[in-house]
């Protein structure tokens, strides 16, 4: 109890440093909201396998803004918007090169202006109002990026969203990004969070997406980086109105402790989400990835399919809710989650959970959990295949089911290509 | 080319094969027949390799070389294939991707150089076409939601393309309709070569007129318990398998 206070007392202080930086009733109300909840426990269901009061029973320091001149490596042929070690850097980032369509803008520049539909688009109240640390996230809020895309703009090359962390020592950081679409846009985005070298962090960020009419976005997330008991925590909060399409895959990565979150609102007809996942873990990574799925519309479909790949002592969470609200007949809802435990230590947790308020609905949900097929590996075996090589083909066959919905080849490839990276870690030792 | 000398296997505390005896020489196409569950399913698993396959006495020699401590990937490479009674499905693997790492990983231990992408897919069309595999399998998932016969066109394409010296066919016509089974038979005809010898397991005789056997060794109850020449298996088709059966039970 003693810990807990003193994690809360260090996280008000916080609060108190930032609640000037713009936004205030926006940051008071999340403030509250959080100081209800207190950091969960393992008896809040929603975190019931991700122990963050313990795992934050010491907040790092409040990052300060470095400026130090970096230059990053790139991974991806992409526009990128860098928010480094919690602020927003236009020095690093491609905004001469965005093209006509996209506006940005630095978060902490939006909370000062307070346009009224910036304001009401960062927190709304109706997706994720009852999440501890993602209303921690909006109280906290230090930077982060702002972008709008027109209505009908077609963005062809990808924008890439990277939140990355290179101070030492161990700090905290809570960043915001929001991605506005207008009606009928389209864009391809990458969120990329990783650490710059091995630090100590405890990262909070959310990315909020408003999709208007018939607007389209394709995400890849990224997760990597960490170490033994840094912290990470990503948020996802996507609006979707009438016949706009949300299609997103996530790869899950590193060391230390990373909890996804998402929450998705089908917010009107013929709307589409589909949220697949691959987990690579090793070492004593924990990696949660809890979602829900709120169809508050007729006619929506959503899809999620993840795999957890787990090896040596690490720990795989995987739980899924999908609402169908009364009225949001002919919802057209599969969650799947699939596991390889690749160690007698490694652990996966599974909870599906569907609530269906409607009648005219079709919703499914499978959760399988095992090793590698032995007759697989013996076929594979029989074929010339020694036994490392065959159980790394069967991994990534595993792991490629989860992207075979990814229609960017080159994301793809850099994709299968960190899922070969991590396989021939596990051939060399 | 294979030597098979008084082997016992068990699986758990059942002993399955019991002392069984069987020499195959280059060039030759050895047919095993016999009543169902006498092993030999069994027989071609402990020359691949399988594990939990007990081998209590005796010796499978390849070539001279004892091969029983070997890998089923070492045994592959010294060119032992084992034709699947039931090909395993592998989804999210695409069988060319599988093609290729299954020959140069028998490349590799032959210390040969790998083959590159291009001499590859040319080699794979070449035995594709021959034997029927449409381009749409190939890039599919290696035999996931293939049919019966797809999949076993897809054992032959394999063997083709690795070029054993010593294949197992494990009842490679069940399943098959009669035009499915002459695509096969045509695939395993076109690679019969002085140096490469085939053990053809079967239940039926039908096989046998479209692969023509040299010699016919009869299964049952774990051993070999008559060999012949072709005329063997038409004497078995007419008589059944009863009298190995009764031999046994005398």
């Amino acid at each position: 109890m003693i810990k807990l206070a003193e994690a809360e007392a260090t996280l008000s202080s916080f609060y108190e440093e930032m609640r000037d930086k713009g936004a205030p009733r926006l940051r008071a109300a999340a403030w509250a909201a959080f100081s209800e909840f207190g950091l969960p426990s393992r008896r809040v269901e929603s975190w019931h396998y991700t122990d963050l009061k313990t795992a934050m029973s010491r907040p790092a320091p409040l990052a300060t803004a470095s400026h130090a001149a970096l230059s990053l490596p790139r991974a991806h042929d992409s526009l990128r918007l860098v928010t480094l070690d919690g602020v927003f850097r236009p020095d690093l980032s491609d905004i001469a090169r965005l093209p006509e369509g996209v506006a940005v803008q630095s978060l902490r520049d939006a909370l000062a202006q307070g346009e009224p539909h910036v304001m009401s688009a960062l927190a709304s109240a109706d997706i994720g109002a009852q999440d501890p640390i993602l209303a921690l996230n909006a109280a906290l809020m230090q930077d982060g990026v702002v972008v709008e895309i027109a209505s009908g703009a077609r963005i062809g090359r990808a924008i890439e969203l990277a939140t990355l962390s290179s101070a030492e020592p161990a700090q905290s950081t809570y960043t915001r990004a929001l991605v506005m679409l207008g009606e009928g846009a389209q864009a391809n985005l990458i969120e990329t969070l990783a650490a710059l070298s091995a630090v100590f962090a405890q990262d909070n960020s959310a990315l909020v997406f408003r999709l208007a009419k018939n607007a389209r976005v394709d995400l890849v997330t990224h997760l990597s980086g960490g170490v033994e008991h840094s912290i990470r925590v990503v948020s996802l909060l996507a609006h979707l109105d009438s016949g706009a399409t949300l299609n997103s895959f996530a790869l899950i990565e590193g060391e230390g402790l990373h909890r996804r979150q998402i929450f998705a609102r089908l917010d009107g007809e013929m709307a589409s989400a589909l949220f697949n996942g691959a987990t690579l873990g090793r070492g004593r990574l924990h990696a949660d990835t809890t979602l829900v799925v709120d169809h508050a519309k007729p006619s929506g479909k959503s899809r999620e399919r993840f795999r957890h790949i787990l090896d040596d002592q690490s720990v795989g969470a995987f739980q899924g809710k999908v609402i169908v609200r009364p009225g949001a007949q002919k919802t057209d809802g599969v969650m799947q989650s699939k596991s390889l435990l690749l160690s007698d230590q490694a652990t996966m947790n599974n909870k599906p959970e569907l609530e269906i308020f409607a009648d005219d609905v079709q919703c499914g949900h499978g959760a399988t959990c095992g090793r590698l097929d032995k007759d697989q590996l013996f076929y594979l075996s029989a074929r010339g295949l020694p036994r490392r090589q065959a159980e790394s083909l069967l991994i990534e066959g595993f792991a490629n089911e989860a992207m075979e919905a990814l229609e960017d080849e080159q994301l793809r490839a850099y994709l299968s290509d960190r899922v070969s990276v991590w396989l021939s870690r596990r051939i060399s030792r | 080319m294979l030597e098979i000398i008084d082997l016992h296997v068990s699986v758990g505390e059942r002993e399955i094969l019991k002392g069984l005896t069987l020499s195959v020489k280059a060039g030759e196409v050895a047919a095993i027949m016999g009543p169902n569950g006498t092993g030999k399913s069994t027989l071609s698993y402990v020359i691949a390799g399988r594990e939990g396959y007990d081998v209590t006495q005796g010796e499978v020699r390849l070539n001279g070389e004892n091969i029983l401590d070997l890998e089923p990937a070492e045994r592959a490479a010294k060119g032992i294939f084992l034709a699947f009674q039931y090909p395993v499905e592998i989804p999210g693997v695409a069988t060319m991707t599988f093609l290729k790492a299954a020959l140069n990983a028998q490349r590799r231990a032959r210390g040969e150089a790998e083959l590159q992408t291009p001499d590859l897919m040319k080699r794979v069309k070449d035995a594709a076409t021959s034997l029927g595999v449409s381009q749409d399998m190939l890039r599919r998932p290696l035999n996931a939601g293939f049919s019966g016969g797809e999949k076993k066109r897809m054992e032959i394409l394999q063997m083709a393309l690795l070029q054993p010296r010593l294949a197992i066919l494990d009842e490679t016509d069940s399943g098959l309709d009669i035009d499915a089974l002459r695509v096969v038979a045509d695939g395993v005809n076109s690679l019969r070569a002085p140096e490469r010898a085939f053990v053809v397991i079967t239940h039926y005789q039908r096989l046998l007129e479209y692969i023509r056997p040299d010699t016919v060794h009869v299964m049952a109850q774990g051993r070999i318990m008559r060999s012949g020449g072709a005329e063997l298996a038409l004497e078995l088709e007419e008589r059944g398998y009863q009298d190995y059966i009764a031999q046994e039970a005398a």
